[in-house]
């Protein structure tokens, strides 16, 4: 049932003429024909965004520190030994986790109760949909000053005035629950995406199928626990993963709410490795840091990866 | 099937609201005000930072806050005073370039990807979306020392090359599920005709898939307006970008809350206009075209 819904049904269909490919030449000149179009996006990609990746294992050899000129020699593995004693490191690399799946989770589920609520129809809807999506829309260092500001202060932050009556004033949100703080910043930031996308999910689910099961008597949590959920797989699956992708990498909620303090207790790994790079001139070493967290994303990525193609990735292009 | 769904969220319900309207009880009514008031908290920081934009700095201090005040320009004042034009300027220089240098690049090869898909596309398509699954972090130090030497930080086309290779992956994927939204029985029927490849792409496809076009190049624009992190590590007063200006604006004026939401109003303002605008398509930008 799933795989029928969305296909664009395969329009790339019969590959136009070089059935024959009677001379090998011609059909090499055809292939060169067909990639020419492809070739200066595919370079341009490659050399910015490999090449940079490629220096930085290089660079994770070398014993390299900018604030001193001419330090800069080959350690081989040193740079990693420190980056794995550095128990720092290791309390940032759980922050990252806690941070990314955390805020992901949560904005999935606030994201698939929103969008249940959107998939009816009622008066305003679009304005709905409009100031919900809002939030994803605000541009991430302005979000975040308004979080920091005018939403979190011990004093004068809204959140603190509308939680008074409920004894909860003055607590400073900020420097009490820093790993929160940013937190809800970003579940407030993509819990519209979510919404989005679940509510594509939930669009695409064939009315006919829950009006057969509503006349066989089919409760309404039934119908959403048995037709509703498995056709959203995909789409939370997505959200998910595309979240993730995301998330990991935040670095202006941090930077803007906490500066990964107090101590390291907010800082996760894109944070961690800036203020290495920049703050302390430390090329080798968060080189090395960015190594294994490339390493280490590339280990979950093929993974989600795999789940991101099986589901959407193949669509129209089996051929 | 496809075709049907996108756009109009509504298009699977129709005849089966008769059905449902025979017990009209107080149930729709509760969800539509549930709807109305998480919507409307969602929404209100992004009210209230506006809001704030326009009180003085007194009536910005307060406990309890604000909520009627006597509207002033004073502090978009104070923000182009202390000079928000040339960080807008190229902010809005990035965005455009990078923009249009994407779609320059992403639309022949997600052509060359859908409707005379080269071999390996599959290979090709995975290669584009896995670039974006490496974390920026493990890119910047290099980038830096290669950018320090070549004498091109804090120069606009620095940004404007970073934000193109940003883009690049999402724009392809998204050009693609556009192209394949062309029907093949149209191309042969040209073919058939006897026009060219460059006459069937112009007359044929362009039409179609403009507004893929348009829908692409806003989500580019969104991301790239809204980038930081290579802004604040690669640009300073010369080429430095909205967002920018806005970290250096609280560090100077950080007591300043009027002025600082002044600030973030215009930083946030011409991405939130052009989501509004893009709702539909967002989903399809942030998931590479996966999901229409």
């Amino acid at each position: 049932m799933t795989a029928t819904i969305e296909r664009p049904s395969a329009p790339s269909g019969p590959p136009p003429a070089s059935a024959g490919g009677t001379t090998t030449r011609s059909a090499r000149a055809e292939g060169w024909v067909r990639r020419a179009p492809l070739l200066p996006a595919l370079v341009f990609t490659i050399v910015v965004t490999q090449i940079p990746f490629l220096l930085t294992i290089y660079y994770s050899l070398q014993s390299w520190n900018l604030v001193r000129p001419g330090s800069q020699r080959f350690v081989w593995f040193q740079n990693y030994v420190g980056v794995f004693a550095d128990s720092q490191f290791r309390g940032v690399a759980l922050n990252t986790i806690i941070m990314t799946l955390g805020s992901v989770i949560i904005a999935v589920v606030l994201g698939l109760l929103l969008a249940l609520l959107l998939n009816r129809h009622f008066i305003g809807r679009g304005v709905v949909r409009t100031l919900l999506v809002t939030p994803f829309l605000i541009t991430p260092v302005a979000a975040a000053l308004l979080w920091k500001t005018t939403l979190l202060d011990p004093t004068y932050g809204l959140i603190n005035f509308v939680l008074s009556p409920f004894g909860a004033s003055g607590t400073d949100w900020v420097s009490t629950y820093p790993l929160a703080s940013v937190m809800a910043a970003l579940v407030w930031q993509w819990t519209p995406f979510m919404m989005l996308l679940l509510l594509a999910g939930l669009q695409s689910q064939p009315g006919d199928q829950i009006e057969a099961a509503r006349m066989d008597g089919a409760g309404a949590w039934a119908i959403f626990r048995e037709l509703t959920l498995p056709h959203l797989r995909r789409f939370l699956e997505l959200g998910i993963v595309l979240g993730a992708i995301y998330l990991v990498n935040t670095f202006d909620a941090v930077y803007m709410i906490t500066q990964g303090g107090p101590g390291t207790a907010s800082a996760n790994l894109p944070f961690y490795i800036y203020q290495r790079a920049f703050l302390g001139f430390d090329i080798g070493q968060s080189a090395a840091m960015g190594v294994v967290v490339v390493i280490a994303t590339i280990i979950v990525a093929t993974f989600a990866l795999r789940l991101v193609f099986r589901s959407f990735g193949a669509a129209g292009s089996e051929s | 099937m496809a075709a049907t769904i996108e756009d109009t969220p509504t298009t699977t319900a129709p005849q089966r609201v008769e059905g449902r309207r025979r017990r009209p009880g107080v149930g729709p009514v509760l969800l539509t005000t549930l709807a109305w008031v998480v919507a409307i908290g969602f929404f209100f920081p992004v009210l209230w930072m506006v809001l704030t934009a326009f009180k003085s700095e007194n009536a910005a201090y307060t406990d309890p806050p604000t909520l009627f005040f006597s509207p002033t320009l004073e502090q978009f004042r104070a923000v182009f005073d202390a000079g928000i034009g040339p960080y807008l300027a190229n902010s809005v220089g990035a965005t455009a370039i990078s923009t249009a240098l994407v779609l320059v690049l992403a639309t022949p090869a997600a052509f060359a990807l859908s409707l005379r898909p080269v071999e390996k596309t599959q290979d090709v398509l995975f290669f584009f979306i896995s670039t974006k699954m490496l974390p920026v972090v493990a890119a910047i130090v290099p980038i830096y020392v290669v950018v320090n030497e070549i004498r091109a930080l804090d120069n606009i086309w620095t940004l404007i090359v970073l934000y193109t290779a940003m883009n690049l992956p999402i724009a392809v994927w998204m050009m693609r599920s556009f192209f394949l939204e062309v029907p093949g029985e149209l191309l042969e029927a040209a073919s058939i005709d006897g026009a060219s490849l460059g006459r069937t792409l112009r007359e044929v496809v362009l039409p179609i898939i403009s507004p893929g076009i348009f829908a692409t190049g806003l989500i580019c624009v969104i991301f790239a307006w809204n980038e930081f992190f290579f802004a604040v590590n690669l640009t300073a007063a010369n080429a430095g970008t909205v967002p920018v200006f806005l970290v250096g604006f609280i560090t100077s004026e950080g007591l300043y809350w009027a002025r600082l939401s002044a600030a973030a109003t215009l930083a946030a303002l011409p991405v939130v206009l052009a989501g509004w605008f893009a709702q539909n398509k967002l989903v399809q930008g942030l998931s590479f075209g996966a999901v229409k």
